[in-house]
């Protein structure tokens, strides 16, 4: 059974409380997005980019068989990677309505905030925003196919 | 030629003594020294500017030209006092000819929209160059689409020099103006601009000189130039932010109509029209930054005691330093390799695809650089590439400084790879 959004946030704030600074949430993040699978050159196109980050940032969407979404990216910036890889790792899998309302709480707890500053996170934000937005897309389309 | 060769009277430049006049250069960021090359950017501000902002809030705060109590002579005293030293400072031949301004940006505007007003006409060619800042191009496309004129671009080499023999083919009668970089913020570029000035007005095209990257660095005198407009922000040049200088011929600014309208630049106001104030004023509308002006002052003060010639070798002796260090590095490409540069080193590296993780990692390391396209998204284009690592050296910047680079950078392909 899959772990909920919140367990897998709980998980990733754990890991993260093992490292003992900010240079070491830095490489953690780098070594995380290293081990991203590469996104296929077929969805790196212009309507997956990510608008309002300094990289080159994809998503692409799906419904998997229980209609939940599955979620893959990539960037061509190792510390996104990383971010993506975190964000697929407690959305992906997940029911669009539990993305929709979740709160993604382990971003702040992880010290994220030192890494990507205010004007950096604009990216995240947009990343985050694009997550939800392919939710809130996929629920209405399984609800109109209900009817 | 080796720099001691170009430049023979070379001061001996005791750069630790010079860095503690820049109280902020001496903290820790993520527990290690900082290191600042994004000089390009903007500058840090010794001492004896920020003592001048905190004085003038101390001592003389008030609004300037009309109040005639004590307080308010002794600021409008310092404010025309700065508009004096930027006079000889630039060589102009009249303080009527210095404009004081928000930055480069707005100085540019300024001209875009007045002498475009007066002097653009469907038809007309404008020139910029393919190196320009977005700020030496967006004020060009307005002028055009409000005027129907053209916007033609003067095309780089692959070193990013401009191809002067291609510049010579497109200026032609229709040319009104050229904007051009003296110097390149991502490349480093020094544009010849004293013969595209003569060439210019061979045509009877106007020049204005975007100065923004050459002013800290290089000598300008405007009457040997003989550029009908200079621009430069103070932020740049050791100064406050939010101060720039318009420099332009007296005749051109007298025929040019005002660019904003309000208080100081007019003479008398009616409900039905309004007379305008003589030069500077006419296009300083409405209460100017007058700390950070009066500030600015002690920024060229402090300039020439360091002395210009002394400044351009020390940062010269630092960007052939970084060049040879830093091109040992495998994999490690410059992009902008002009003949003359400014102290600007933008790079790629081979084996990280991304410039915005050069630019993290070198953060956590205390390293501030910039990434990016730097607001030259055209020439990025031109170049073929998505953005560059940007290190910038300024003459209080050290070699160690720059070996810590070179092992950042080396320690970054470690870590990406």
């Amino acid at each position: 059974m899959t772990k909920s959004i919140q367990e897998l946030q709980d998980e990733i704030v754990d890991e993260f409380s093992l490292l003992e600074n900010r240079d070491d949430v830095y490489e953690y993040i780098i070594e995380i997005g290293k081990k991203l699978p590469d996104l296929s050159e077929e969805h790196k196109t212009n309507e997956n980019l990510i608008k309002g980050c300094q990289s080159k940032v994809w998503l692409v969407a799906h419904l998997d068989e229980e209609n939940n979404l599955v979620f893959e990216g990539d960037s061509d910036a190792l510390i996104v990677r990383g971010l993506v890889s975190l964000l697929i790792r407690v959305l992906s899998g997940q029911s669009p309505e539990a993305i929709l309302h979740c709160e993604l709480y382990f971003i702040e707890k992880i010290g994220m905030r030192q890494i990507i500053s205010s004007s950096r996170s604009n990216g995240l934000t947009s990343m985050i925003k694009q997550m939800k937005l392919y939710a809130l897309a996929f629920q209405t389309k399984i609800e109109r196919a209900k009817i | 030629m080796p720099v001691t060769e170009r430049i023979p009277e070379i001061v001996h430049f005791d750069v630790e003594r010079i860095r503690q006049d820049f109280p902020i250069l001496h903290q820790t960021i993520n527990n290690k020294p900082l290191v600042y090359f994004d000089n390009a950017a903007t500058t840090q501000k010794p001492k004896q500017v920020i003592d001048a902002l905190v004085n003038y809030y101390t001592t003389m705060n008030a609004n300037i030209h009309r109040g005639i109590h004590t307080l308010a002579e002794r600021a409008t005293f310092a404010f025309e006092e700065t508009r004096e030293t930027v006079k000889t400072f630039l060589n102009a031949s009249s303080t009527e000819e210095i404009i004081f301004t928000k930055g480069v940006t707005e100085g540019i505007n300024l001209v875009a929209s007045s002498f475009g007003s007066a002097f653009i006409n469907k038809g007309d060619e404008i020139l910029i160059s393919a190196m320009e800042h977005h700020s030496d191009i967006v004020p060009w496309h307005f002028v055009c689409e409000a005027k129907g004129a053209i916007l033609r671009i003067i095309p780089i080499d692959e070193e990013g020099d401009i191809i002067y023999e291609e510049l010579e083919k497109l200026v032609n009668k229709k040319t009104k103006l050229i904007a051009l970089a003296h110097a390149s913020n991502t490349l480093g570029t020094i544009n010849p601009i004293e013969k595209v000035i003569k060439l210019a007005h061979s045509y009877g095209a106007k020049v204005l000189v975007d100065g923004a990257q050459s002013v800290s660095h290089i000598d300008i005198d405007v009457q040997k130039l003989d550029c009908d407009f200079f621009v430069l922000s103070s932020h740049k040049l050791y100064g406050p932010t939010g101060v720039g200088v318009l420099y332009g011929k007296k005749e051109l600014l007298n025929a040019m109509p005002p660019y904003h309208g309000g208080g100081e630049m007019i003479k008398e106001v009616t409900y039905e029209k309004t007379t305008y104030n003589d030069l500077p004023y006419k296009f300083e509308a409405g209460t100017p930054n007058i700390a950070d002006v009066i500030a600015f002052k002690s920024a060229i003060d402090y300039i020439n005691t360091l002395g210009k010639k002394n400044i351009a070798a020390q940062e010269n002796l630092l960007l052939s330093y970084g060049t040879e260090v830093l091109s040992s590095i495998p994999g490690f490409r410059i992009i902008g390799r002009a003949k003359e540069k400014v102290s600007i080193i933008s790079f790629v590296v081979e084996s990280i695809k991304s410039t915005l993780d050069i630019g993290m990692y070198l953060d956590t390391q205390g390293i501030a650089i910039r990434t990016g396209h730097h607001c030259t998204q055209p020439l990025m284009t031109r170049l073929c590439i998505e953005g560059t690592a940007r290190a910038s050296f300024s003459f209080y910047n050290t070699k160690e400084e720059i070996d810590r680079l070179r092992i950042g950078i080396e320690k970054a392909i470690k870590l990406f790879s």
